[in-house]
């Protein structure tokens, strides 16, 4: 297991030699975010702003218009929303090379409570033309995806999580920007999933085909461009589709795969994820995840429930 | 390079280009388009190092119209500067026209950031200046900002950054018209003393008539020159050269009707004389 936000940090640090146009802004959570161990490795092309969001993204945004690759990190909800305008008139409209970090995504800020926590990122940014949305679910992830933002020509929203994270992908670094992966394979019913929840999603797929019921479990890293085609084709094997976010249900993954099944391949189909609501203080993560049902427990009860409605 | 009278002699050509332009598309900001005449057109033809013929050139000068809704005229002014056919012009505003009714950097060749809505250019100049920094390049960026507009919190972000960077690669220009949509600046929401706001920001400032070529000359002169970021605070009149739009907020953005263009063209044809 290991920091999501080290793995980020870290990452970059391992990048800057081989992409120079790289430059890395923060809004005074450098410590949080770990961007600080670039700015101590790559001094010249640290920017720390201040406590000042949409200042540091439009700036980024003239950064990139001079060819530069600016990678812009600061609080999820920060980014999606203090800073919206800029992302939208700037960032998005122009379709510029900027990549905007969105740390503490989720409920993974736990003990800040509602304020600092994100529900609606994953909404906002994926409602943004041109804008590419990934979310790793752990550390194999997480490093591919970082270098797969740096290699994307466009604007990218990578969304972290603070929590410690394992490894799903055998180390297995590979990142193709709009492809879902299907981590398992199963008739009954299909578990979208994007960002860490994949572990909760993982565990409930295992307690499921104990109990004779077998379940796909597609890995949505990619929220935008939505790779319609994999959730189409688990929906048609299937016949019951489930998603599970940290995010509200209204317009992140849940939305995405509604409107795609709803168009295409209407089947039955549960969100799991925050049920229109606000976070809240908790002393744990996993205390925040019990409380909102974002557990394998509810997922595999999900699951039952729908293949019984088939 | 141009003389102040005939850059000034341009930039009142172009008022009644954009006065054309405007009454075409039947939708336009020409109030605050005129009070930028002689700044957009002294920058251009006076300060800037541009190549029309390649306008992503990596080294030239930008600029950023943070005010966007001035457009016209900065169209007006690329557009006599080589950067397009001046027959584009007359497409402000239509369907599938580069000419956006805000600039579009993706458009139209000779836009250095695509801009609209308020307060977001001189971050954009900070992000600029400090690319200049990163890569090496020697080239200086111009901001234009709206008086109203720097009621827009951002823009003091912004000035806080370029101080702390300390960019002489900076220029901030203020088209200090003194009025906005709603009204005058001062009743909307007073900016008090700017000099002293932006001092205390760790801004240099100039100040000068922003009509007067000469003094818009000597003033950006210095303010390119002065070791560190610096403003030039611009004095303009909104809607300068036609009387009834003088100083007016009405015509912010109001439609010109058929008589009050023909009356509009006679004062500004007169002025050329």
């Amino acid at each position: 297991m290991k920091q999501m936000r080290l793995v980020f940090g870290e990452m970059l640090c391992e990048l800057g030699d081989e992409y120079p146009g790289l430059v890395v802004l923060d809004a005074d959570v450098s410590s949080s975010t770990q961007t600080r161990l670039f700015a101590e490795k790559y001094k010249d092309r640290f920017f720390n702003f201040g406590i000042a969001e949409a200042n540091m993204i439009s700036a980024a945004a003239g950064m990139a218009a001079c060819g530069l690759i600016p990678v812009a990190s600061t609080f999820a909800f920060l980014i999606a929303l203090r800073a919206g305008d800029p992302v939208r008139s700037l960032v998005s409209y122009n379709n510029l090379n900027v990549k905007l970090a969105g740390a503490y995504g989720g409920l993974s800020d736990f003990a800040d409570g509602a304020s600092h926590q994100s529900v609606c990122d994953l909404s906002v940014m994926r409602a943004m033309p041109n804008m590419t949305v990934l979310v790793p679910s752990d550390i194999d992830t997480a490093r591919g995806a970082v270098k797969a933002m740096l290699d994307h020509k466009g604007p990218v929203y990578l969304r972290l999580s603070r929590e410690p994270v394992g490894s799903y992908h055998g180390g297995d670094h590979a990142f193709e920007i709009g492809k879902a992966r299907v981590l398992r394979e199963g008739n009954d019913v299909t578990i979208a999933v994007t960002g860490i929840l994949l572990a909760q999603v993982l565990e409930a797929a295992e307690e499921l085909d104990k109990a004779g019921i077998n379940a796909s479990v597609v890995e949505f890293a990619t929220l935008k461009p939505f790779d319609a085609e994999t959730l189409l084709s688990c929906a048609r094997k299937t016949g019951a589709v489930i998603t599970v976010e940290e995010n509200t249900v209204l317009g992140g993954l849940g939305g995405a795969a509604a409107e795609v099944l709803g168009e295409n391949y209407p089947v039955i189909m549960k969100r799991i994820g925050l049920n229109d609501t606000f976070g809240q203080s908790a002393v744990s993560y996993r205390d925040l995840l019990n409380w909102y049902g974002l557990t394998a427990k509810r997922i595999y009860d999900t699951a039952k429930e729908v293949v019984k409605l088939k | 390079m141009l003389k102040p009278e005939e850059i000034s002699r341009i930039a009142q050509e172009l008022r009644i280009t954009v006065l054309d332009m405007i009454y075409k598309a039947r939708s336009g900001h020409v109030g605050g388009s005129f009070s930028c005449a002689e700044i957009i057109t002294t920058l251009y033809e006076y300060f800037m190092n541009v190549r029309p013929d390649e306008p992503c050139w990596p080294d030239r000068d930008r600029f950023i119209l943070s005010k966007g809704h001035a457009a016209p005229m900065l169209y007006a002014v690329l557009s006599k500067k080589g950067f397009f056919e001046e027959e584009k012009l007359y497409t402000l505003r239509q369907l599938g026209s580069p000419l956006q009714g805000h600039p579009c950097m993706f458009e139209l060749p000779g836009i250095d950031m695509s801009t609209g809505s308020l307060g977001m250019g001189l971050s954009v100049g900070v992000g600029m200046a400090l690319s200049a920094r990163v890569t090496g390049r020697k080239y200086r960026v111009f901001v234009l900002c709206g008086d109203g507009e720097l009621q827009e919190g951002q823009n003091w972000e912004a000035l806080m950054s370029a101080a702390k960077w300390k960019l002489d690669n900076l220029t901030v220009i203020i088209d200090y018209n003194g009025v906005q949509l709603d009204g005058n600046v001062n009743d909307i929401m007073p900016l008090s003393d700017i000099e002293s706001r932006l001092k205390s920001f760790g801004i240099h400032t100039f100040k000068c008539d922003g009509h007067n070529v000469e003094d818009l000359i000597n003033s950006i002169q210095a303010a390119i020159r002065y070791d560190g970021p610096a403003a030039v605070i611009a004095k303009t009149v909104k809607g300068k050269g036609v009387s009834f739009m003088e100083g007016q907020s009405a015509w912010h953005g109001k439609v010109v009707e058929d008589n009050e263009y023909e009356q509009a063209v006679k004062e500004l044809t007169g002025l050329l004389r």
